[in-house]
């Protein structure tokens, strides 16, 4: 039962953690499932809002040392609010 | 809804084979992780087969190093419920997440190994971050 990925059929990042910013103000934080043309669909999503006033690399930070905090068990970020996904474990803060 | 037990034996055998205690009630939980004393490592098992994939022979890796953890116990999420739920209690401010590890001395969570820490990384460097935190934490005979 060891061994390294095996998700045949699915998207290259289907189960990673990533983080998913946006063109607004929130970003999410979650395990990406998969993605069509209407958005992303992750799992266990944190969502920060810039108005909340932590800052968007604090709140990244604060993920990655203490995981996330999930505000959705499910949730489609639209697709024309993506502007770049990233694995949180790359992330550099 | 827990997987099949069947399934889920192996990943079960390949972590207790290691000598690790598996926990499977919150009773077990408190019994093992209230009032805990020295050095312990909490390995929350899981059927992911992308991040428990590679976390499960890292732990086998990394209990090869010259310092270990005192104790080894193993809770099973998706599976035990009941005693994943405690486990987490003991885990202060970290949020679930599995498969992960947390390291604790004296009841505290010094170090926590979340799934991101593990999705897509090697077994070897996965371990290698273990004993580095091996040596930082319990480096002095805890």
């Amino acid at each position: 039962m060891s061994g390294h990925v095996f998700h045949p059929g699915h998207a290259e990042l289907h189960g990673i953690t990533v983080v998913v910013e946006t063109h607004g103000p929130l970003t999410y934080v979650g395990r990406y499932d998969s993605e069509d043309e209407q958005g992303v669909l992750m799992l266990d999503v944190g969502i920060h809002d810039v108005a909340a006033g932590v800052s968007k690399e604090d709140y990244v930070r604060k993920s990655a040392k203490f995981g996330i905090q999930s505000d959705h068990k499910r949730f489609v970020v639209p697709a024309a609010q993506v502007a770049r996904i990233t694995r949180l474990g790359e992330m550099s803060l | 809804m827990p997987y099949n037990p069947a399934l889920v034996a192996p990943m079960r055998t390949e972590v207790t084979q290691l000598g690790a205690k598996e926990l499977t009630t919150a009773t077990e939980v408190d019994a093992a992780l209230g009032d805990q004393k020295g050095s312990m490592l909490v390995f929350v098992n899981s059927v992911c087969g992308c991040a428990a994939g590679n976390a499960r022979p890292a732990l086998a890796l990394a209990l090869k190093h010259s310092v270990v953890p005192r104790q080894v116990v193993t809770v099973f999420a998706g599976q035990d419920l009941d005693a994943v739920a405690r486990a987490r209690q003991y885990f202060g401010e970290y949020q679930p997440s599995s498969p992960s590890m947390a390291l604790l001395r004296d009841g505290e969570v010094v170090h926590f190994v979340h799934r991101h820490q593990i999705e897509g990384r090697s077994p070897q460097t996965i371990a290698a971050e273990l004993a580095t935190a091996f040596d930082r934490f319990f480096g002095a005979a805890v």
